[in-house]
């Protein structure tokens, strides 16, 4: 068959498009030679950032699941004034710009900001530390999970969550039993898209935790400071990055498709337990 | 056995749903229209919808009572719900599925209900007749006081539904609980409940066993929904002591109810014979117009003659050898032709 006009204009620009898109990612890897490539990842540099990074999101991730799946789940099963309004605030930091994250952070937990007294009578100081770190990115990451968390628990079958109640399950037997299995493959998706927005976070890192190697230094500060100092390492550091968070990205599309189809699985073959 | 009391009052969409109803240990069927609040009738004794007013007790044990703020929550009431696509967990097998509602009589319920070789099996791998007998076994496993089933056989196809109609009749006549039934379909409903219920727009319009509502039909939609023929017309005194029907299809027809103005005349299909002439019986009610369809159910078949469906044995349409477009005669007696009031 001829390819119409249409078609062939659909497709150049798809060429373009992703042309353009790819082109950095390709030149990150072009511009290293393996030994630079190796280099630049055993540098002290790369490997504190290493270490920072993993663990600050671990712990982000750990709270954004643990406060993150009840909040979803309330807004998802439960009717209520001022629900929509909730939600719009829970998504907000998806769109806040990271520098207004950053310095929202600093007036909120730094010295002079709004809980900065109380914490220093407390004898806490978070700015510029690990802690504040891990806020920065709980906060600018928490938004991806809990919208796709919302949207995996809308997705149960009402029937079900009413059937596990009329089955003798309280609301919380039913959560555990019913509704969290049955939006795993979502939460997980979610957790997959939270990490890798985490794993990337500058903007407010940057000026709530500063830049400090060991400390607070994560891969993405790492970059900014070397891509002046020692390119070499930037890319390579880059490299690690785009292999990390292409892994992840990977994990967001693969998780649900998987639980899908575990949770439907057709025992068709398996021997029959007839007695 | 307790007696399930229902009460409620409540206003769904563009209606008001107000029923009262007394199931003792007899199956109960609630029919109607899709959208007469017949989910909602089983959802409110569940525990799954509240209503504005109203009071559902099992025996002594009040589930809810709007007056005096009780509404035990859908855990705390003894009612086993089977929904209308069944709710089988998809993330757990058949014997889990049933474990769910209760540990101590999985084995016994997976053998009675014949599906112990499924035990291993997700809902998603099994028929839909096996989806419909797990569900009313995770149902029983709770050792419910109620059962309550909606659409039961909705899901089914034509096939499975007949054989799976009889099977569900028996294990309700064994269990001997309070079972109400919702459904669409009159003729499920007679098979499978001593006692029907039409609702419609939320009201209870007759509530009476099968052979009483097609006796005596409150109104013309009850007696449309039971399978009657509704021939609508005028109703006027007449000279041989019947009341004369001038039906808005232009026959005449004459009935033994006594009726003035608007009416609509009901005559049940199997009440209705078909000849090729007029002949010389009881019946006072002729119509001669042209067959208009044939459709044969099994040993019936089922022919429009006019406005009228007629219903006779499939022999007999074969020994009269009709076809559709030949006019031949379709009678009814006075008394078999009911007169009910239309709004």
């Amino acid at each position: 068959m001829r390819p119409s006009a249409f078609g062939v204009a659909l497709w150049a620009s798809a060429c373009v498009a992703l042309s353009f898109l790819l082109l950095p990612i390709v030149a990150i890897f072009s511009e290293l030679t393996l030994g630079e490539l190796r280099a630049g990842l055993t540098s002290d540099v790369a490997r504190d950032a290493l270490r920072v990074t993993l663990e600050t999101n671990l712990v982000a991730m750990v709270l954004i699941v643990l406060f993150g799946t009840p909040t979803a789940y309330l807004l998802a099963s439960r009717e209520f004034r001022g629900r929509t309004l909730l939600v719009t605030l829970v998504e907000l930091p998806l769109v806040l710009p990271p520098a207004v994250a950053g310095i929202g952070l600093l007036a909120a937990f730094g010295r002079l900001g709004l809980l900065g007294g109380t914490m220093e009578s407390l004898g806490i100081d978070i700015a510029f530390t690990k802690t504040a770190v891990v806020l920065a990115v709980t906060f600018v990451a928490s938004p991806f999970y809990v919208r796709t968390a919302i949207a995996a628990f809308e997705a149960v079958d009402r029937d079900l969550v009413a059937a596990s109640r009329t089955l003798g399950a309280g609301p919380a037997r039913t959560f555990f039993r019913v509704a969290l299995p049955l939006a795993a493959g979502g939460l997980g998706a979610g957790a997959a898209l939270a990490f890798a927005r985490g794993l990337g976070e500058f903007g407010a890192t940057i000026m709530f935790a500063g830049s400090l190697q060991g400390v607070t230094q994560t891969l993405s500060l790492a970059i900014y400071q070397e891509f002046d100092v020692d390119f070499d390492t930037a890319l390579a550091i880059g490299a690690l990055l785009v292999v990390g968070s292409a892994l992840v990205l990977l994990a967001a599309k693969v998780i649900p498709a998987w639980r899908r189809s575990t949770s439907t699985s057709t025992t068709f073959f398996a021997p029959s337990a007839s007695r | 056995m307790e007696t399930l009391h229902v009460d409620l009052d409540h206003v769904l969409r563009s209606f008001r749903l107000s029923l009262a109803l007394d199931v003792a240990a007899e199956t109960v069927a609630l029919v109607g229209p899709s959208g007469a609040g017949k989910t909602s009738v089983l959802r409110a004794i569940a525990g799954l919808l509240r209503p504005e007013r109203g009071r559902v007790a099992l025996g002594a044990e009040t589930w809810l009572d709007t007056g005096s703020r009780v509404d035990l929550p859908p855990e705390r009431r003894r009612v086993g719900l089977v929904f209308q696509e069944y709710a089988l967990f998809p993330h757990l097998s058949v014997r889990a599925n049933v474990a769910f509602g209760g540990r101590d009589r999985v084995d016994e319920l997976l053998e009675r209900f014949g599906i112990a070789g499924l035990a291993d099996a997700r809902p998603g791998a099994i028929s839909g007749g096996e989806r419909q007998r797990v569900a009313l076994a995770r149902a029983l496993a709770r050792d419910p006081g109620v059962l309550l089933l909606d659409e039961p056989l909705s899901a089914l196809d034509a096939h499975t539904r007949r054989r799976v109609r009889t099977e569900l009749r028996e294990v309700l006549g064994d269990l001997g609980l309070p079972t109400l039934i919702v459904t669409h379909d009159f003729e499920d409903a007679t098979s499978l409940a001593d006692r029907v219920g039409v609702l419609v727009d939320g009201r209870l319009l007759q509530v009476g066993s099968p052979s009483e509502l097609v006796a005596s039909p409150a109104d013309a939609f009850v007696a449309g929904f039971t399978g009657a023929n509704l021939l609508r017309g005028v109703a006027s005194v007449s000279a041989n002591g019947l009341t004369e029907v001038a039906l808005d299809a232009g026959f005449t027809a004459y009935s033994a109810d006594e009726a003035r103005g608007r009416v609509a005349l009901a005559v049940y299909p199997w009440e209705v014979s078909v000849a090729r002439d007029a002949p010389d019986d009881s019946a006072v009610n002729h119509l001669r117009a042209p067959i208009a369809s044939i459709v044969t159910l099994g040993n019936r078949a089922r022919v429009r003659i006019g406005p009228v469906t007629a219903e006779v044995t499939t022999q007999s349409a074969e020994r009269l050898g009709l076809r559709e477009g030949e006019v031949v005669v379709a009678s009814f007696k006075a008394t078999g032709a009911r007169l009910l009031s239309v709004e």
